[in-house]
């Protein structure tokens, strides 16, 4: 049965950017995935977009090209990825760009554009989905509403022969999903058929989540090698089935526990995952070892695709101003608590919509009641964290914090503070057939 | 006994809601985990960590449970002025149950 390689570049914007390479080189694939879009990092392009019109796309795709379209266009390996962020276009130029200088002729890049739905959502005003406000009432905040799209936009660009496609929101799976339904002409509503592809995807979407990355608790799961950790390789039958592994002598491990996190990872309803392309379910996925680092993935299934596509909308959401100061040695404990009833009376009289402190080390992560102190710490870090309308009232928390050194306790030490702007994120559905792609060729 | 002897965790988060898998190390283990690891007792450990009761989801041919906890409005990843503001350490926080 024919068969076909898929490699995972990255599985975030920031990602490593050798395992990529690795793969390109070693990994006998013939698709290179790089997954670089979280749900706030568009809302951010689209405010950089807004600066400089040549912008907007991911920060990393010049050195991520850089590095991998030389050994990608020598191996035959085509590139999927949705660096294109907010402006997939200018991500096409400029990787073209990047291929006349490196000498790469006759390379097809493909953008594809249509995710940006900012108007249709302005004019349309969808109800918000888990939330109690409404479009209008975020008004001119909105930075940013773009659709996840599903396989269609993609599989057009295949067609065209593109080496390279390059997207905006694109739902995480199908940049893996449309590759396979290319490879095996895989009818587009054959759900069972999806669902298990959708399986594949969601499985290697996280890149090093896979291969032993965000799994390692040493004593009960010990990682080999997690400086050099490899990427992960599907290497899918025509039927769906597949053998998930990664380049021999990689760091990291492969193991049915690595699938198994990684499968049910961000996932609610196991039963129905759902995505653009079908309403996959997961229940009934066998994980079966077959050799160290080789583990077999079966049993993915899927019920008729949703007729809405769900909406990301980013919203300017005011500042966040926040201040540290560590206190160390005998009454560490006291002396950080002290500073935080100081804290808290002088900023009590300030409008804040929402002010917070932690003690690092004793309880910030899990509060009080889970965290109960079984000794007193050596060292206590306090943390002030207050969010504010402006950057001018955000900024009294550093400076607060800071004043402690010479106005607070004894042996406040090592104080750090940041103001910095933020987004939310809220979610609506539109109907399918409102929103139209388009692929944009450029060619070298 | 922990539930860190018997299974691991993962967590993952989407805006409020939180996700944490627990797996059986060992497939026999899991009979274990379905009876004692009830939604109603991972609701009453998290506390005021979450705002709704948690749901639970088995996944026998996996050996697993799958959590979906809803944290509250000023919690949500975006919102968040918490140190781990996805909330990413909360499944660590499980296996410290007893059971």
């Amino acid at each position: 049965m024919r068969t076909v390689r898929i490699g995972a570049g990255a599985g975030y914007s920031g990602d490593r950017i050798d395992p990529a390479i690795e793969l390109a080189r070693s990994g006998h694939i013939s698709y290179l995935v790089f997954e670089c879009l979280a749900e706030r990092t568009i809302a951010l392009a689209q405010l950089s977009k807004r600066i400089d019109p040549q912008t907007g796309y991911d920060p990393l795709l010049a050195e991520r090209m850089e590095a991998v379209l030389p050994i990608c266009h020598r191996n035959h390996i085509r590139i999927v990825s949705n660096m294109g962020a907010a402006n997939p276009v200018a991500a096409a130029v400029r990787t073209r760009e990047i291929a006349r200088k490196l000498g790469l002729d006759g390379l097809r890049i493909a953008a594809v554009t249509g995710d940006d739905v900012l108007e249709l959502v302005r004019t349309l005003k969808p109800a918000i989905v888990d939330d109690e406000t409404t479009v209008e009432s975020l008004g001119d905040q909105i930075l940013s509403a773009n659709a996840y799209l599903g396989v269609e936009p993609l599989l057009e660009a295949l067609a065209t022969g593109a080496d390279v496609i390059l997207t905006g929101r694109i739902a995480d799976p199908s940049l893996f999903l449309a590759p396979l339904i290319h490879e095996f002409s895989w009818p587009l509503d054959d759900w069972p058929l999806l669902g298990q592809g959708t399986v594949i995807g969601h499985l290697l979407e996280c890149a090093g989540q896979l291969t032993g990355g965000y799994f390692a608790d040493p004593g009960y799961k010990d990682v080999p090698n997690l400086a050099r950790l490899g990427f992960p390789i599907a290497e899918v039958s025509e039927d769906g089935r597949a053998m998930v592994t990664k380049v021999a002598g990689s760091g990291g491990l492969i193991t049915a526990a690595t699938c198994k996190e990684q499968l049910l990872y961000e996932i609610m309803d196991p039963a129905a995952y759902f995505t653009p392309d079908v309403v996959a379910d997961f229940t009934g996925v066998e994980i079966l070892e077959q050799a160290p680092d080789r583990v077999r993935v079966s049993g993915g299934s899927g019920r008729q695709r949703p007729s809405s596509l769900k909406v990301s909308i980013g919203q300017q959401d005011g500042f966040v101003g926040e201040g540290q100061i560590s206190y160390a040695g005998p009454g560490a404990l006291a002396r950080a608590q002290l500073s935080r009833e100081i804290l808290a009376e002088r900023l009590r009289e300030h409008r804040f919509q929402d002010l917070r402190f932690d003690l690092i080390g004793v309880s910030s992560i899990h509060g009080e009641e889970l965290s109960r102190m079984r000794s007193e710490p050596y060292e206590v870090r306090l943390r002030a964290a207050a969010r504010a309308s402006s950057r001018q009232l955000a900024s009294l928390i550093p400076r607060e914090v800071e004043a402690l050194y010479t106005n607070g306790p004894a042996g406040g030490g090592g104080v750090s503070g940041s103001v910095r702007e933020t987004i939310a994120i809220f979610s609506t559905l539109l109907p399918r057939e409102l929103i139209a792609h388009h692929v944009h060729l450029e060619v070298t | 006994m922990l539930l860190r002897e018997i299974a691991h965790t993962r967590t993952g988060d989407k805006g409020r809601i939180l996700t944490i898998s627990l797996i059986a190390y060992r497939d026999r283990d899991y009979a274990l985990l379905e009876k004692e690891v009830t939604a109603e007792k991972v609701s009453a450990y998290f506390g005021s960590l979450i705002d709704r009761p948690a749901a639970r989801y088995a996944l026998p041919k996996l050996a697993a449970l799958n959590f979906v906890l809803h944290r509250p409005a000023s919690q949500g990843v975006t919102r968040s002025l918490a140190v781990d503001t996805h909330g990413k350490c909360l499944g660590s926080a499980l296996l410290n149950l007893e059971i």
